[in-house]
């Protein structure tokens, strides 16, 4: 088949990756699961399940790595890996979507129908009387004590620029990368690195502030549980997305890429962005509103 | 017609050695479509054990043979295994073995990561049934999730460890199908051959592109859910418990967001399937190809705004209760599009009834039955009567059983001599096809009688007014206990015996797959086909 080398479809024969991360995810929810009900092997094997993915990833990006140097990739294979990064983070979006839904349903109809809004009068009466919806709240049981909520105009207002700004920063190093300047790019994609480093610092901070002096936990009622599963997988997203774009800044800095190819840069840039624009909105529905 | 794939010389088959090799390391397409199928097979069988308890405890009135414990552990387990453990990666084997082969693609798009779709499914199962083999072998551990599928707080976080094991083994669940649908997506947007346009392809192609577009915007929001059932039971969290200010109502509404387009990713795939089979073995073209599509995307629209009407008794606002009511009526005029249009096809073809067309036609009859008792359970003040009865256990198994099963197994007998080169034997094949026609409506028929009579689902005892119906319907489940075996043999008689099958294995049957040889090699289609109109199933050809 003369066709067959040049440019056809590149099909990997054969790779050991998936199932060594087949068990890596085993281990780490089997473990998990022992682990919250309080089966003392269940930490280390959730442990050695993270360990089994690490190098799962690290194995299977550098094969990845170091066929797309080879030149295997034609622009085909190219927008297969731009769909499949298109659609992951449309799924990422949804798993959001998910918990930004809790907390709508639970600011407009769950805590004014127990305050005796709506069809809620007889609940309220019989079940919670007294309790005035308002928000934030932890319930009519107040879950959790007396809190503090997470004032908006702070570390939250700084956070949100310093996202913004990494937003800008990633925009101006993939410039600089497509003009060939990879002095430029590298200084301009550190700067990302940081400000994401500086915003999980501030996040961190928040979140002693929250448990030390503001009484403000998970276990805080709904309030608790919406604020700190948003912001949580969020910073956990800023995490993984500053974890990518460090790998990256490694990779640019061996001289990978060139202005034409650098998926892999793309990529995480949309992550990023992703990343900043699901800030934005727990910013004005978990902090302004 | 010769075919255009006849190079398909002896270097193309060059196939790993070895069982690690060849199977858990796997990249290519076929294979894993292969070890999808085989493991919704074994899946399937292990929830036909689990519904084998249910129906001999309910074969009479009074506990008979098991505790009500282990009683609503079965139900629970068998309802999560048949969806995600048997309907939807049979789909997905489906999809893996015929999508890149009707599209003139080399394989799927991204091989590696199919590979691992697949390869998280066992470790999933292994999760979700190891409490109950824990109980069962070792008698320690109270045993499976047992708070039904719909994982329903409160009652779903009031259950033993088997809840953490549970919802982890739903997060690779739907880990392992987002993964599985975006490689479908990006095989089918980004790998068809030049020529074979979006309104060429085959509507199982379609069907499989809408599927995997709602398998990715939902499954997310399931991991949400049960992500927040894991903290609401472990870590403290009030998203579900009213007195910090959350509500149980809650889940129900975010599960339900999934739940509803979930239904229709067990059934559109079927569609697809139906809408191969039947013009093959009508020898016309498919009667409305573009209406199909567009009846396709309505659907699957219309689905991500209907989950309301599985909540009907909750306690939901009145016009929520309304919006919801006509919305779901709303969804019988494009399913009655196709139901039309299969009917359509039919009209004047000149049919012959081969077993793949018999289970095509038997889901169209069934299929519409058990969408007619949907369009009954949408009315809300009907459902305010059937709501939790097993009026809506014999809907739900005649649009998952009659019609996603059926659809499946008629695939199977349709493509299995393009995947092995071996025909089966027909009379055979037609005696497992009557033999579940019969028994299929035994087991389920009945239940319509006890749900409108007010039979309680998911109890293990009844009143004996019920006695005779839910002993009719036991025995149709033994009899349908015979067909797995049935089907085993007829496939393993064939890979033994079976005759050579042709490229063309039916007469009529249009598409790319029907241009390279039976058994299709190892690799196809490394270079893109050229495509004529001609070889096409359908789409926006004249013939």
């Amino acid at each position: 088949m003369a066709q067959a080398a040049s440019g056809a479809y590149y099909v990997p024969h054969g790779t050991r990756w998936p199932i060594l991360g087949s068990f890596g995810l085993f281990f780490t929810v089997f473990g998990g699961a022992l682990w919250v009900n309080e089966v003392g092997a269940g930490k280390y094997l959730s442990l050695l399940g993270v360990a089994c993915l690490l190098s799962m990833m690290f194995g299977w990006f550098r094969t990845v790595i170091a066929e797309s140097l080879a030149g295997t990739y034609n622009k085909q294979v190219d927008t297969s890996f731009r769909m499949g990064m298109m659609w992951f983070i449309f799924s990422e979006v949804m798993f959001f979507a998910a918990f930004f839904g809790a907390l709508f349903y639970a600011r407009n109809f769950a805590v004014p129908w127990i305050g005796g809004e709506g069809d809620g009068a007889l609940t309220n009466f019989f079940l919670w009387k007294g309790f005035t919806p308002a928000w934030p709240t932890n319930g009519p049981a107040q879950v959790g004590g007396a809190f503090e909520s997470m004032p908006a105009w702070g570390v939250p207002l700084l956070n949100t620029l310093i996202l913004l700004s990494s937003g800008v920063t990633v925009t101006i190093a993939h410039h600089a990368l497509r003009a060939g300047k990879r002095t430029q790019l590298l200084i301009w994609l550190a700067a990302t690195v940081l400000l994401g480093l500086t915003f999980l610092n501030l996040q961190a901070h928040e979140y002693i502030e929250a448990y030390t002096h503001m009484n403000l936990t998970l276990g805080t009622g709904i309030y608790g549980s919406t604020f700190f599963m948003l912001t949580g997988f969020h910073g956990l997203h800023v995490t993984l997305g500053a974890i990518m774009l460090s790998v990256i800044w490694l990779r640019c800095a061996r001289g990978h890429f060139d202005r034409d190819h650098h998926f892999a840069f793309e990529a995480v840039a949309w992550y990023w962005h992703f990343v900043d624009v699901v800030w934005l909105g727990l910013f004005l529905f978990v902090y302004v509103m | 017609m010769t075919t255009h794939v006849a190079h398909s010389d002896a270097h193309h088959d060059d196939k790993p050695h070895g069982f690690f090799n060849r199977w858990v390391c796997s990249t290519n397409h076929k294979d894993i479509g292969t070890l999808y199928l085989v493991f919704a097979f074994i899946m399937a069988c292990v929830g036909a054990l689990f519904s084998g308890v249910i129906r001999t405890e309910l074969a009479q009135p009074g506990l008979q043979f098991v505790q009500p414990y282990f009683f609503n552990q079965m139900t629970t387990l068998h309802a999560l295994v048949m969806i995600f453990g048997a309907i939807m990666p049979a789909f997905v084997g489906l999809a893996n073995w015929m999508v890149p082969l009707m599209i003139g693609a080399p394989d799927m798009a991204l091989p590696r990561m199919n590979n691992w779709s697949f390869w998280i499914l066992p470790f999933a199962f292994t999760l979700l049934l190891w409490p109950l083999v824990q109980y069962l072998l070792f008698g320690t551990g109270g045993g499976a999730i047992a708070g039904g599928w719909t994982l329903y707080p409160p009652l779903a976080i009031q259950g033993g460890d088997a809840v953490a094991f549970s919802i982890f083994a739903v997060h690779l669940m739907g880990i392992s199908s987002i993964m599985g649908a975006i490689n479908i997506i990006a095989t089918i947007l980004n790998l068809r051959a030049p020529g074979m346009d979006l309104l060429k392809m085959p509507l199982f192609v379609w069907t499989w592109l809408i599927t995997a577009f709602l398998l990715i915007a939902v499954m997310p929001v399931l991991a949400g859910a049960v992500t927040m059932l894991l903290t609401d039971k472990y870590f403290g969290t009030s998203f579900f418990n009213a007195a910090g200010g959350g509500d149980p109502v809650m889940f129900q509404h975010i599960f339900w967001f999934f739940g509803h387009p979930e239904v229709y990713i067990m059934i559109l795939p079927a569609f697809g399937i139906v809408s191969e089979i039947i013009p093959t073995f009508s020898r016309k073209p498919l009667f409305g190809y573009q209406a199909m599509v567009y009846a396709t995307a309505s659907i699957a629209f219309l689905s991500f705004i209907v989950w309301g009407h599985h909540m009907f008794t909750v306690g939901m606002p009145l016009g929520g209760e309304l919006y919801f009511m006509y919305a779901t009526m709303l969804i019988a005029v494009p399913t009655g599009v196709k139901v039309f249009n299969w009917v359509s096809t039919m009209w004047r073809g000149s049919l012959s009834f081969e077993a793949p067309m018999l289970w095509a036609i038997a889901f169209v009859i069934l299929f519409t039955i058990g969408g007619f008792s949907g369009l009954m359970l949408a009315l809300v003040p009907a459902d305010f009567q059937y709501q939790d009865t097993y009026f809506v256990v014999a809907h739900f198994h005649y649009v998952l059983v009659t019609g996603a099963l059926f659809s499946i197994i008629g695939a199977i007998y349709y493509w299995w001599p393009k995947w092995t080169g071996r025909m089966y034997n027909e009379t055979w094949a037609k005696v497992h096809f009557w033999w579940t026609m019969v028994f299929v409506n035994v087991l389920f028929f009945p239940q319509h009688f006890l749900g409108l009579a007010g039979m309680p689902r998911r109890i293990p005892d009844y009143n004996v007014a019920f006695a005779d119906w839910n002993l009719v319907s036991t025995i149709g489940a033994y009899g349908m206990f015979l067909t797995p075996f049935m089907f085993a043999f007829i496939l393993w008689h064939s890979l033994k015996k079976g005759a050579k099958a042709e490229a063309r294995a039916w007469e009529a049957a249009h598409g790319l797959e029907w241009t390279v040889p039976s058994p299709a090699p190892f690799h196809t289609f490394a270079t893109p086909p050229a495509i004529h109109d001609e070889d096409l199933a359908h789409g926006d050809v004249t013939h």
